[in-house]
């Protein structure tokens, strides 16, 4: 078996940690190949992510999203480098299914592993090119705000595949999820986030002051860098059904323009303070949430404002998908680091701190056989 | 030679082949760790057995019955392993080898395989015996019951000789697939059995949080 190539890695990756399969195809930082299949379809009737149907889903869709993802790259799976999977954080069912299908596509081409954190894959994400030359590579240290239906995280990342520090999260809804409940309570279809947007587009912003959760004095003690947004729902709620018990029309675009707007501010504040406060010039953004036009907006503006570099990779690239994944398995590579051993399962509460998952450990050089690269036993 | 991955039940995998039997068969009984567990297995088995995955003529996947979420790693796993091998899946309902196991053991006759479904409900599958090929004869698709519902008088297959089964053998597994090919017989549908809906519940309408 020849060395792994280790300059410039053709890495295949699973996503499979919500309802999102993502299978992506990377060589080193150029993408070749990214195809999603999702199954959010199905989840609408039931106003959510149902696991058990995203999990199904991703059995159903894993062998047409690699077979996509092979004839849209070019290449052949032979001539992969390695493997790259989502271990978590995610839902444990859906994970898991990725998992197994990972592991047994390593063993069948006789490829190492890269066991990865999924919100670690949300800012490897930003090292991918799509063809353009003039792009600078991300620099670190950076910010990273990534905000979707699944997590709100708000990190600090020094090294992307050796240092990343989690400074806050959300302790209630995700911020997507909050889109999705409000536009629930606005009679809106899932998913919430499009509708919402929408709506919010001929409303006034400044109509009605939803609260900013976390902000008060005491709150930042304790939670400076976390997010609430369960406190904002109730708060919509409120003041949607107020409205309706006194028989007066609810001004849907004025309330969502405005629940829009607290989501938004909060956000950005708090990134933008951890920018200052750890003195780094940069932030980047990662997330489905980030399709939102008026989070991209008011984020050109506050880091503008505040001197800071904005990155937002291509929205492609920003929701779920397995082209993040490979690529943070393509920068382990590049980097250095061992494969996984095959023993990792899926790990829905994976810390973010916890870049990869089963690290082998480094191989002395002077050793026969075995090159490290490969799973002992696989040949 | 065939692969053959199995976890309707616990994890087993074995690589067998048909003339000289099961070569290599390795399992872990544990029903949560499905994930961890089918990689070393499998790598296990191919190393124990001396077989390479050039070798290999296909992957026999066990399609359950099972509870969801270990059933699909299995199926997931021989899927992926088979695109990745270039080889041919083959599905195999996994009761049919619990019966086949029983069978080649030397069991005759009728026989009714039940499963643990979890939630107070059991799998089960009904044979009446094995044709001239050595292959248990199903009387009906998989099912699913309360426990208590084998029991009744008018449950179809009442009274039949009744196999408990805790594992499913992927040896057993594979040994069915070598002979049902040997056999001309078609192999199972690629579908996983779950035998339940996705346990979701529709929105009702919305609640008041105010007074
Ligand atoms: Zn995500």
């Amino acid at each position: 078996m020849t060395p792994m190539n280790r300059e410039n890695p053709l890495v295949l990756g699973i996503e499979t940690s919500c309802d999102e399969t993502g299978i992506g195809i990377v060589r080193g930082t150029t993408l070749l190949a990214n195809v999603i299949a999702s199954s959010m379809d199905e989840h609408a009737r039931y106003g959510g992510v149902v696991p058990e149907v995203a999990a199904r889903a991703h059995l159903e869709e894993l062998v047409p999203a690699i077979e996509a993802a092979v004839a849209e790259s070019g290449i052949r799976l032979e001539d992969l480098d390695a493997i790259a999977v989502t271990s978590g954080p995610g839902l444990a069912g859906a994970l898991m299914v990725g998992v197994g299908a990972a592991k047994a596509l390593a063993l069948a081409l006789g490829k190492p592993i890269y066991a990865v954190n999924h919100l670690v894959g949300h800012v490897g994400a930003d090292v991918l090119r799509l063809g353009e030359s003039d792009t600078v590579p991300l620099e670190y240290p950076t910010i990273a705000l990534l905000v979707s239906g699944g997590h709100t995280s708000l990190l600090l990342v020094r090294d992307l595949t050796s240092d990343v520090e989690l400074l806050g999260e959300t302790i209630d809804d995700a911020a997507g999820e909050a889109f999705d409940k409000v536009a629930r309570i606005l009679g809106m279809p899932y998913p919430g986030g499009p509708r919402i947007d929408a709506a919010a587009a001929t409303g006034d912003p400044r109509a009605i002051r939803f609260p900013r959760g976390l902000s008060r004095p005491k709150d930042m003690d304790e939670h400076r860098y976390d997010f609430s947004f369960s406190g904002l729902k109730t708060s919509v709620a409120r003041w949607v059904e107020h409205r309706e018990d006194a028989g007066e029309p609810v001004p849907v675009s004025d309330v969502a323009a405005s629940f829009r707007e607290a989501v938004v501010d909060i956000l950005l504040t708090k990134a933008v303070a951890a920018c200052a406060d750890y003195g780094v010039p940069r932030l980047l953004l990662g997330g489905g949430v980030i399709a939102n036009a008026r989070l991209r907006q008011v984020a050109i503006e506050r880091t503008d404002a505040a001197g800071l570099t904005l990155r937002i990779p291509p929205l492609s690239l920003c929701t779920d998908n397995g082209a993040m994944i490979a690529a943070l398995g393509a920068q382990l590579i590049m980097n250095g680091h061992e494969p996984s051993t095959l023993d990792f399962g899926a790990d829905s509460t994976l810390p973010v701190e916890q870049i990869q998952v089963a690290p082998a450990p480094v191989v002395p050089a002077v050793r026969g056989g075995n090159d490290g690269n490969t799973p002992a036993g696989v040949t | 030679m065939l692969l053959a991955i199995d976890t309707s039940a616990g994890t087993s995998v074995a690589v067998v082949d048909h003339a000289r039997g099961v070569l290599a068969e390795h399992g872990v009984a544990d029903t949560m760790r499905h994930a961890e567990v089918v990689g070393p297995l499998i790598q296990q088995c191919l190393a124990e057995a001396g077989v390479t995955v050039a070798e290999l003529s296909g992957v026999v996947g066990g399609m359950g019955p099972g509870p969801f979420t270990g059933l699909r790693v299995g199926i997931a796993a021989a899927r992926v392993f088979a695109l990745g091998a270039a080889r041919p899946l083959v599905p195999v309902v996994s009761h049919d080898a619990i019966a086949f196991g029983h069978y080649r053991r030397g069991h005759t006759g009728p026989l009714l395989v039940v499963t643990d479904a979890r939630r107070r409900e059991v799998y089960w599958s009904a044979f009446s015996g094995t044709d001239a090929a050595g292959l248990p004869e199903r009387l009906a698709v998989p099912g699913l019951a309360q426990p208590a519902a084998l029991l009744e008088p008018d449950f179809p297959f009442a009274g039949m000789i009744r196999l408990d089964a805790a594992t499913v053998s992927a040896g057993d597994l594979g040994l069915l697939a070598e002979l049902t090919f040997a056999a001309g017989r078609p192999f199972a549908a690629n579908d996983a059995l779950y035998l339940r809906s996705p346990d979701a519940v529709l929105p009702t309408t919305r609640k008041r949080v105010s007074n």
